[in-house]
């Protein structure tokens, strides 16, 4: 599209792009989809042929017990990743410049700090006797245990992920013609109404794909349960991680890195209809 | 009586930029009113004030000799139309007339009656279940019409409505405008910079030249009679002579355009005093001549430009003495054979037809 409207010339020549077209999904297929091939055939192989590994996932308490927390520990953090970022997105759209500027500044500097690191700075916040259960302490809640539970790694998840759930939102509110507002405003309704009545239903696309994203980013997370479960919170990915790594149950390790594919997916295909939907009741 | 609106000593700045200054001016009760001027004139600004959306820097606007200055947006109770048309893009036609009344909580049964009624008026008939995405730009521009006056406001602020639509249309929906605002009998506020459109649809015209009104008054007395050269070269065409050696004989101002002379009414003499002045002509009431006519005064050489054929006239642009240059409008075969291009012709007017302005 771009080469045709600006007759870009290529420099390396028609074999040249042919390649370069072809690069993309020959890195797919080498780094994602055969690895993955190779993984599936495992779940049904090892130790021996077989659904084995399926049958054990699915009939197992001990996995049904890591799928429900994981669906559990994700639908709660997402649930309050949501209406954090919403609020931030508004007023970084929104806001007055100083305001703006500096949730600008709260959203991207946790991007270039690495996971691993905010985890570790999590868990100096939330072990016991760190600075949450000195802050609790000092209004009287003594003993409150902070760290190595599922409330600490959906912290650690929801501050992970409140960045990338601003963004979707962030840019569908961008579009949102202000004079649209003002005409709310004019035809009577009240600044409350305006939001509730125009801009919130004007931004759910937005907040559909920040539901989308982050409810599948919190399904693969692995370092930030890891480190502030502590192993008490053993959420799928990790699982899989301790099948394949710490038992050498490969096949086990396998199926279930299968299953949660399986489910992933299943989710994107699902809200792409939901939001394709939103998008023919919005034309 | 108070006014329906008066703007009282309205002043706004942005910065160091003065939008408004010092405007005062009162709207009658069902009058079609419009602020015409070029664009940073000032005159969106005073209707966003009016609407609330901009609080004025100083001044006061009053609603029946009540100060609402201090009233927010959606307390003041009038229609707005805004360029762009600003639609609610996830709702239909129908909920998007019928925004107002739900906010005001209108039973259901007279929404729907209220809105079809609206639907009608604008004639949108058949697009109820449509999103505005959906429809054309006119269309369009119904929906926020009916939108506007659906509750029945008792002043509808227009801001440049029409200026994204294509020229037949706009001709279309100025005469349905014209058509809605005698059946409402709402008092319409029109902003525009489009001076023939100001003059097809308004009872009354003010002119705003940098954040002031110049003049306001009805289009014809404009048009014959405007107070300043702004207003006369903004309002339709004008030539405009510049006058030297002027001096009052009588009820008549005398002087000269080149080597010239020309004569015409006396201006009120605190207009001019002292400063230059411009003798200013319509183009249809200036007279195109081969034969040189009998007359010592009102009379110039002028050679032809250019011609460009209208249908039933005839537009004929030249140059006058001093390097002026002239337009005319004729009749088509006023001549007999028409001008052509570097061809040596005399212009002539009545002493009545030209107005005297300082420039």
């Amino acid at each position: 599209m771009i080469e045709r409207r600006f007759q870009l010339r290529w420099p390396l020549g028609a074999s040249g792009s042919l390649l370069m077209l072809w690069a993309l999904p020959v890195i797919l297929l080498l780094a994602y989809v055969l690895p993955f091939a190779g993984v599936t055939l495992w779940s049904v192989t090892r130790p021996e042929p077989g659904f084995e590994n399926y049958v054990r996932i699915v009939t197992g308490a001990d996995f049904q017990a890591i799928f429900v927390r994981t669906a559990w520990v994700c639908l709660l953090s997402t649930a309050i990743t949501i209406p954090i970022a919403y609020l931030l997105a508004y007023y970084w759209v929104m806001g007055s410049a100083r305001r703006s500027r500096l949730i600008e500044i709260c959203i991207f500097i946790p991007f270039w700090i690495s996971v691993l690191v905010r985890a570790f700075g999590w868990v100096v916040i939330l072990r016991n006797n760190g600075l949450a259960s000195d802050v609790a302490a000092a209004f009287g809640l003594n003993g409150l245990s902070t760290g190595r539970n599922v409330w600490s790694v959906i912290t650690g998840m929801v501050h992970f992920m409140v960045p990338f759930a601003i963004l979707p939102m962030a840019s569908v509110m961008r579009k949102i013609d202000s004079r649209v507002l003002l005409a709310a405003l004019g035809l009577g309704c009240r600044p409350l109404g305006v939001f509730w009545r125009v801009y919130l239903p004007m931004s759910l696309p937005g907040v559909f794909s920040a539901l989308a994203m982050t409810f599948i980013f919190s399904l693969g997370f692995f370092v930030t349960p890891m480190i502030l479960g502590g192993g008490r919170v053993v959420l799928t990915a990790e699982s899989v991680f301790v099948q394949m790594f710490q038992t050498a149950n490969w096949g086990l390790g396998a199926a279930l890195g299968v299953v949660l594919l399986v489910v992933v997916f299943a989710i994107l295909w699902l809200s792409q209809r939901v939001m394709r939907i939103e998008q023919l009741m919005s034309r | 009586m108070p006014a329906h609106i008066s703007i009282r000593k309205a002043c706004k700045s942005f910065g160091t930029f003065e939008a408004l200054r010092n405007v005062s001016l009162d709207i009658e009760k069902g009058e079609f009113l419009t602020f015409l001027g070029p664009s940073g004139s000032g005159k969106s600004t005073l209707l966003n004030a009016i609407a609330g959306f901009e609080p004025l820097s100083s001044g006061a606007i009053l609603r029946n000799g009540e100060d609402i200055s201090a009233t927010p947006a959606d307390r003041r109770n009038f229609g707005m139309v805004f360029q762009g048309y600003a639609l609610f893009p996830h709702l239909t036609v129908a909920e998007n007339i019928a925004f107002s009344l739900r906010v005001r909580k209108v039973a259901r049964a007279e929404v729907e009656q209220r809105v079809a009624r609206m639907v009608d008026l604008v004639g949108l008939r058949g697009h109820e279940h449509k999103r505005p995405s959906a429809l054309s730009g006119g269309q369009q521009q119904r929906v926020a019409l009916a939108r506007a006056l659906v509750f029945e406001p008792e002043l509808l602020l227009l801001d440049e409505p029409l200026s994204a639509l294509d020229k037949n249309l706009r001709e279309q929906l100025q005469d349905e405008l014209v058509a809605i605002h005698r059946k409402t009998g709402t008092t319409f506020l029109f902003v525009t910079h489009d001076q023939m459109e100001a003059m097809a649809m308004s009872d009354r015209i003010a002119i705003f030249d940098r954040g002031r009104i110049v003049q306001l008054d009805r289009p014809n007395v404009l048009y014959d009679e405007p107070n300043s050269r702004f207003v006369a070269e903004f309002l339709g065409t004008m030539n405009s002579l510049p006058m030297t050696r002027q001096r009052a004989v009588g009820g008549e101002l005398h002087g000269h355009v080149g080597e010239f002379g020309v004569r015409a009414i006396l201006p009120d003499a605190e207009q001019l005093a002292g400063k230059p002045a411009v003798l200013a002509i319509r183009p249809e009431k200036l007279a195109l001549c081969r034969d040189r006519p009998n007359t010592d005064y009102n009379l110039l050489p002028m050679t032809i430009d250019g011609v460009i054929f209208q249908g039933g006239t005839t537009i004929v642009k030249g140059s006058a003495p001093e390097g002026t240059s002239l337009t005319l409008t004729t009749a088509r075969d006023a001549l007999g054979l028409p001008p052509a291009r570097g061809e040596q012709l005399w212009v002539h007017w009545g002493h009545l037809d030209g107005r005297v302005l300082s420039g």
